[in-house]
């Protein structure tokens, strides 16, 4: 039903397995000041230079810290922030020069489901309007009738009562929200839902119905999942490839049992350190690699290597003037670290890292409230 | 005795024109000195309005306090503004969660720091401005004298909470409070301030009492762990016996229900069904039996009450049997 145009694929190979297929993709957010003149005094470098696949019917996993653009590499494959560079190639068709209608009818294939329930759904609408809106928008509002009983199917599939349907937004659950904006999603068929930390604003007791429903809606329709989580234990349970980003970087990606057992890169093996685990026992043993000190800031990242500043591991060659590529360390394990194979022998030891103060130098040191967004979460914040 | 002793407090919360609302059900728990206690909950249970009513941070009006909060024998709960005024600070310290919204903004992170020192310590602003200087480096605040200078907004999320655990601690409470420290804060932040948290009760002997819904942190912190639920304690136990053992319903159910790093793949959640408003008023029988997936008939019309058993105490009238997988 949709035509591509005729520019849109790309040189490489339209594999049938692929259904997202990102090359060296560019978000930069440029910092301005000034009144009238609106300079330009520097960019918040958010997404700079990722790779990544992801294939049909799978759920990937992204996780990283506030700030380390994921949601914006979420946003950013379904175009709804402007590319700076690179390609992202969506079921053979490249999205980076599409636009207008074609790019509005694309995105039927591709759906968006939010953290905070509650600020992404219209509070004036009822659920019934929120669901229809999208069917007319794509014209998939087949008569009275038939959307009647679609909406009735969605509910049921969300696990909500098709009274719901007359209700608004404020009369649910957290939970159930966050259901209403899934089957949101869902109306109009698409291929691909990013879903941006879907749990995160509820209850632990009620994070399980929405990591459960997810799991059944992904068999039962046959979707394919970008998860988006700064929760690693979130992303473990629920995907099947997990990429790991650091300051607008991809530095790990492995499946997600190897990633576990076997993380190579030294972020990665702070982080998965870092999760407390509800087991005493084990979290008396644990060993915790800590790190010092912050998250340099987006907008001037260090050179090299954008971990070396807190990397325990750092060496003194290369780390902080040659900045590591995505490279396959093992077999489906990629990893941007140059020494991830002596890290991973033993033959590097851990030190002790002194905190640097997070300072932005060589650009001009930035007001905040002048400043860009850090990231999209604060820049689309309500 | 016990460092602080709570005993059945209740606070009720009443609104003209509206149902008063009991948001904490006479809790009743101790803290031994140098000891940490963990209160774990979802949203609502009453968790944090437990700790505002011991720190006497409650507003006067639209709220009834009762029950008994006595702290080294002396009931705050009868203590005037004033006296609670130098209690806290000296006696009692608190951390709160969003370390932005509860620094002053305008005024610089030095004058906040020092002016805790002057006012419980009589100290000299200069000599309050070295022992201030001397809390930032102690709690691992790179350039500690800077940073003095700065204003909040100029520091890091994990870089503010450390400063708000200076200031609580610039008076060496007997008593922190942490209401939920590293909620606001990314995963590896998290693990210094947890790490900086136990290390100071470590050293100063410091009793500290641990508000979070995050049951990883108190795994890895608490030596006794209170679970709330809607206002009540449900289950309390020394943290290894509740952890390899959940004998509450409620317990369990959340212990199951979150994903777990160190879980087989592929294994389903069990999810407490409903949601944490779906309660029946613990007066009529017992306030989780309607998500309960061991419901009796007696738990709609009997109010459970605390009893001891198995080495801890629980409020359930069919506990959980089986043990889980560890």
């Amino acid at each position: 039903m949709i035509t591509a145009p005729a520019t849109s694929t790309t040189e490489s190979t339209v594999d049938s397995e692929v259904l997202v297929e990102v090359n060296d993709l560019k978000v930069h957010f440029p910092i301005k000041r000034g009144i009238i003149l609106d300079r330009t005094i520097g960019y918040v470098y958010a997404v700079d230079g990722v790779d990544l696949t992801i294939r049909r019917g799978e759920t990937y996993g992204l996780v990283g810290e506030s700030g380390c653009g994921k949601s914006t590499l979420g946003r950013a494959m379904l175009k709804l922030v402007p590319l700076s560079d690179g390609h992202v190639v969506f079921d053979g068709t490249d999205l980076s020069t599409m636009k207008g209608e074609p790019l509005r009818r694309m995105r039927r294939r591709m759906q968006m489901v939010f953290q905070d329930p509650l600020s992404s759904l219209d509070p004036r609408q009822s659920v019934e309007s929120l669901l229809v809106e999208g069917l007319r928008a794509h014209g998939l509002d087949r008569g009275r009738e038939a959307t009647g009983r679609r909406l009735r199917d969605l509910l049921s599939a969300v696990g909500l009562p098709s009274s719901a349907l007359r209700k608004y937004p404020h009369e649910f659950s957290g939970g159930q929200r966050q259901r209403i904006g899934i089957a949101r999603a869902l109306a109009v068929e698409p291929d691909l839902v990013v879903a941006d930390e879907p749990v995160s604003a509820l209850d632990v007791s009620v994070q399980a119905q929405v990591i459960n429903l997810l799991e059944d809606l992904q068999e039962e329709f046959g979707l394919t999942y970008l998860v988006i989580a700064h929760d690693l234990a979130v992303v473990r349970h629920i995907a099947d490839r997990i990429g790991v980003m650091y300051l607008g970087g991809l530095v790990e990606e492995a499946a997600s049992d190897d990633l576990y057992a076997a993380p190579l890169h030294p972020y990665t093996r702070a982080l998965l350190s870092a999760v407390p685990v509800p087991d005493p026992v084990l979290e008396d043993r644990r060993e915790r690699i800590l790190l010092t000190g912050d998250l340099p800031s987006p907008a001037a990242p260090p050179p090299g290597c954008r971990f070396h500043t807190r990397c325990p591991w750092r060496q003194p060659t290369r780390c902080d003037t040659e900045r590591p590529v995505l490279r396959e360390v093992l077999p489906g394990h990629r990893a941007a670290c140059h020494w991830a194979e002596d890290i991973r022998a033993g033959r590097i030891k851990p030190h002790e890292v002194r905190p640097e103060l997070v300072e932005e130098e060589g650009v001009p040191t930035v007001d905040e409230s002048l400043a860009g967004p850090t990231s999209v979460t604060e820049a689309l914040g309500p | 005795m016990a460092l602080l002793e709570v005993t059945d407090l209740t606070v009720v919360f009443q609104r003209r024109g509206e149902a008063p609302f009991t948001a904490v059900d006479g809790v009743s728990f101790a803290v031994e000195e140098g000891q940490t206690v963990g209160l774990v909950g979802e949203s609502g249970c009453g968790k944090s309005v437990t700790s505002l009513a011991i720190m006497g941070l409650l507003p006067r009006r639209g709220v009834r306090v009762s029950g008994s909060v006595r702290f080294e024998g002396a009931e705050l709960l009868t203590e005037s503004p004033r006296q609670m005024r130098d209690r806290r600070g000296r006696d009692l310290g608190m951390v709160f969660q969003d370390p932005l919204s509860s620094l002053n903004p305008v005024v610089s992170i030095g004058i906040q720091v020092t002016e805790v020192l002057e006012r419980h310590r009589g100290m000299s602003r200069s000599k309050a401005m070295r022992v201030a200087a001397e809390l930032l480096d102690q709690v691992g605040i790179p350039d500690p004298r800077r940073r003095l200078d700065e204003y909040p907004h100029q520091l890091s999320g994990g870089m503010r909470q450390r400063a708000l655990i200076a200031m609580a601690l610039a008076c060496q409470p007997r008593l922190l409070i942490a209401d939920e420290p590293t909620t606001a804060l990314d995963v590896t932040i998290q693990a210094q301030i947890l790490a900086l948290l136990s290390q100071l009760v470590r050293d100063t002997g410091t009793a500290l009492i641990m508000i979070t819904h995050d049951l990883g942190v108190v795994a890895g912190l608490c030596d006794e762990v209170n679970v709330l639920y809607a206002g009540r304690v449900v289950e309390r136990a020394a943290r290894h016996e509740l952890f390899a053992r959940p004998r509450h319903p409620y317990t369990h159910g959340l212990l199951s229900s979150i994903p777990r790093l160190d879980a087989p793949r592929g294994e389903r959640l069990v999810p407490i069904r409903g949601a944490v408003t779906d309660n029946i008023p613990w007066t009529q029988g017992c306030a989780f039996a309607p998500r309960c997936p061991n419901v009796l008939e007696k738990c709609l019309d009997v109010t459970p009450e605390m009893e001891e058993d198995d080495g801890r105490l629980l409020r359930c009238h069919n506990p959980v049997r089986q043990e889980v997988p560890a």
